[in-house]
């Protein structure tokens, strides 16, 4: 099958390319930019009037259920999210149930997708068995089963040689270690930033030392094994600051943000809203602002959207026993686009930190448009303005504190593999 | 942009309160009606006829996740001095132990038509959640959540605070010991800052104090004895046992040193001030015997008070829910 996508406004940072620019594709993959091949011709073709084309977005992290309790979500449920969100890449946690320690837990979840077909879904091995921060996992299994990275997910590791030895061994084979930095014993039973509003509601708090005494242990780890750290979810002004240190001290280091974590802070906790309720904590005011400037200059080259679907139960309870996270697929790019809007990044950059900045970092060939390249296209209206009502989410989680928020820029078409898997005036499945 | 207008739950659309979960948000005009209905209540244990039939035929349920006899006990007796029905449901030993949610919990009682719900729970933000969640009609008072709050154990402290001081503005109150953990003096700060008080101060170590205590509007003191120089009201808090475990103390004895209430310590505050405990108490940790039963100490009247305050919180609450009106 052909298809031409006509009269769009191509922007694909990878190239830099940023102007009007048809698309041509043949079956899974780009033909041409600009004018079609010789001898193309089109079966179908798409009016991308006033849209515009954007690579499919890479999503760093997200947790996808499956295998696990289907109630909160399942491989078919969040691909469908997905591909209403733009994004056509999934990098998958292993805190699935069981966990993804074995090859064969990867490859199931591998080939789920593949029979989906809404998007390409990438798993991150788990760095110990069962991600008991003890046993380091088999690895090098994982790695031939497909995994793009090793990470504990949430899960705290034993201790600090438990860590070297984790570093070392997925060095041996270059593999990428995804932390997310918190030190449980600050942790401890903290469930909001320990700050103003904890203070004043009596939430027992997380302080900011949480996160930057274990990125402090983690990049001193990083030095003592070369090996290659990616950390998830940063949180501080703190940590954001050790990041831009170490990376001018050439440390192999990198970083992610949740997109909420840009845009909400602790104050949105109000009176105990328990879809605020989310692991790293909404921080302050200053901690978003030091963020925001770490996305900008590059220090921070992903924004994830942290994607955790929960069942509406798992939020029905007093704030500090409701199950963190929030389902973020479908926001993802819509709160990226508000960065623009409020200052903080041009459109091209913002793109960027969605589609090849993510993809870089794990080394991936995804999030960006050249010829020859797999077809994964987001199609978005940059001026069309809609208002998120979370009860009308394609994820099986519905838990996201931005209910009632108005966004401007929204998904139009989504085509994974030169396939269209979403389109905003109909369900392209029902067809 | 985005927009959640905080809309107080605890009010009615008149202004009148439904639930009693929190000071914060609530006038300085509707804690001084409070104070003054308790008063009108607090008339009733001298007088033959003890009951008032404000709340005759309705059902009032205490629903008691974490044990408290004393507190239990005045709602209790609040009620029935209102007249009103009383159902006592202990859950941490009946039904969420057995795995039934809080809100299957919160749902079974009300099928048997409770118009109130007087809440207590380990976990901060509990009353909200079940205000929340309630049937419309139904009034939740907070009878202590987790660290964040426990209004009317606040309120009969305003009140016996009044009863001997007369006007709040010209006060300065001291409050000692573990505010980090404390619902009671999270209220207390409230509600003396609505009620117009000159300085609330918190005395203790840095452990036991919030990180952003002064965004509670509060002088922070770590030494006792600056901590108590010229006030008018000294409130001395709860220490738990647990602490030392925690790390966030070496010892009682350190403690009771550095922080316990003497006769000698009590020099350096105002020569009329009152000292005050929301109990129980540990003699020799938070202070000396000498000085809680000495003749600066009201501690036994807060707990009579209690009944009185606790009576006005419930009867306004039930009034509104009546369709309105004020309470006599």
């Amino acid at each position: 099958m052909n298809i031409s996508i006509l009269n769009g406004h191509l922007i694909d940072p990878a190239s830099g390319i940023d102007q009007p620019m048809d698309v041509h594709i043949h079956g899974q993959q780009i033909v041409g930019l600009g004018r079609p091949p010789e001898g193309f011709e089109a079966h179908h073709t798409l009016d991308a009037g006033g849209l515009v084309i954007c690579p499919g977005l890479v999503d760093i992290s997200a947790s996808l259920r499956e295998p696990g309790p289907s109630a909160k979500g399942t491989l078919e449920t969040e691909t469908r999210a997905a591909a209403r969100g733009g994004i056509t890449t999934l990098v998958c946690t292993p805190d699935t149930d069981p966990v993804i320690d074995t090859p064969a837990v990867a490859e199931l979840i591998q080939r789920t997708a593949r029979k989906l077909r809404r998007a390409r879904v990438l798993v991150t091995g788990a760095l110990t068995q069962g991600l008991d921060g003890q046993q380091l996992s088999n690895m090098a299994a994982l790695q031939t089963a497909g995994c793009v990275a090793l990470g504990n997910a949430r899960a705290p590791l034993g201790n600090t040689l438990v860590e070297r030895r984790a570093l070392e061994y997925a060095a041996t084979f270059g593999m990428t270690v995804i932390l997310r930095p918190e030190d449980p014993h600050l942790r401890a039973g903290g469930c909001a930033h320990e700050g103003a509003v904890a203070t004043r509601l009596g939430l027992p708090g997380i302080p900011s030392a949480a996160e930057t005494v274990a990125v402090a242990r983690d990049l001193a780890l990083a030095e003592h094994t070369g090996a290659r750290i990616h950390f998830h979810a940063l949180s501080t002004a703190g940590a954001a600051r050790q990041l831009r240190e170490a990376q001018a001290a050439r440390l192999p280091v990198s970083a992610d943000v949740a997109a909420h974590q840009l845009h909400l802070t602790e104050m949105d906790i109000g009176d105990f809203d328990a879809n605020c309720h989310v692991s790293p904590p909404l921080r302050t005011l200053a901690d978003r602002e030091a963020l925001r400037r770490a996305v900008a200059d590059g220090t921070i080259a992903a924004i994830c959207s942290d994607h955790q679907p929960h069942e509406s139960d798992a939020k029905e309870a007093p704030f500090p026993e409701t199950a963190p996270g929030i389902s973020g697929l479908e926001t993802l790019l819509a709160l990226t686009l508000r960065l623009v809007d409020e200052g903080v990044l041009s459109l091209s950059e913002a793109i960027a930190r969605v589609t090849c900045g993510p993809a870089g970092l794990l080394d991936l060939p995804y999030g960006r448009i050249q010829v020859g390249g797999p077809a994964d296209l987001c199609l978005f209206d940059p001026e069309a303005h809609w208002t998120l009502d979370s009860a009308a989410l394609l994820s099986e989680g519905h838990n996201s504190p931005l209910d009632g928020w108005e966004f401007r820029g929204e998904v139009v078409h989504t085509l994974f593999n030169g396939r269209l898997v979403y389109s905003r005036d109909r369900n392209p499945d029902d067809s | 942009m985005a927009s959640k207008t905080p809309h107080d739950i605890q009010l009615g659309p008149d202004g009148q309160l439904r639930h009693f979960l929190t000071i914060e948000g609530l006038s300085r005009d509707l804690l001084t009606r409070i104070l003054d209905i308790a008063e009108s209540f607090a008339a009733l244990p001298g007088r033959p006829v003890k009951k008032v039939p404000a709340l005759r035929g309705r059902i009032i349920t205490n629903l008691f996740f974490e044990n408290s006899t004393r507190t239990r006990t005045t709602f209790e007796l609040a009620a029935k001095r209102l007249s009103a029905d009383v159902l006592n449901f202990n859950v941490s030993t009946s039904a969420t132990s057995k795995g039934e949610t809080l809100l299957d919990t919160l749902r079974n009682i009300e099928a048997m038509h409770s118009e109130m719900f007087v809440v207590r729970h380990s976990q901060s933000g509990a009353a909200h959640f079940i205000a929340r969640h309630a049937a419309p009609g139904v009034s939740v008072i907070n009878a202590g959540d987790g660290r964040h709050a426990h209004p009317t154990q606040a309120m009969l402290d305003m009140f016996t605070i009044r009863k001997h001081k007369g006007d709040f503005t010209p006060l300065r109150v001291a409050i000692v010991g573990d505010v980090l953990h404390s619902r009671v003096a999270r209220s207390q700060i409230l509600a003396l800052n609505t009620l117009g008080v000159t300085e609330v101060r918190v005395v203790g170590p840095r452990t036991l104090i919030p990180t952003e205590a002064r965004a509670l509007g509060v002088h922070v003191h770590h030494d006792l004895e600056s901590g108590l120089r010229d006030v008018d009201v000294i409130i001395m808090l709860r220490l738990q046992k647990e602490r030392m475990a925690g790390a966030l103390l070496p010892s009682e004895e350190e403690y009771f040193r550095l922080y316990g209430l003497t006769n000698e310590r009590l020099a350096v505050a105002k020569p009329d001030a009152i000292v005050m405990h929301p109990g129980p108490m540990n003699r020799g940790v938070e202070m000396d015997s000498e000085v809680a039963d000495g003749p600066r100490s009201v501690i036994l009247q807060q707990v009579s008070y209690g009944i009185a305050v606790r009576m006005a919180v419930m009867s306004m609450c039930m009034q509104t829910h009546a369709g309105g009106g004020e309470t006599a």
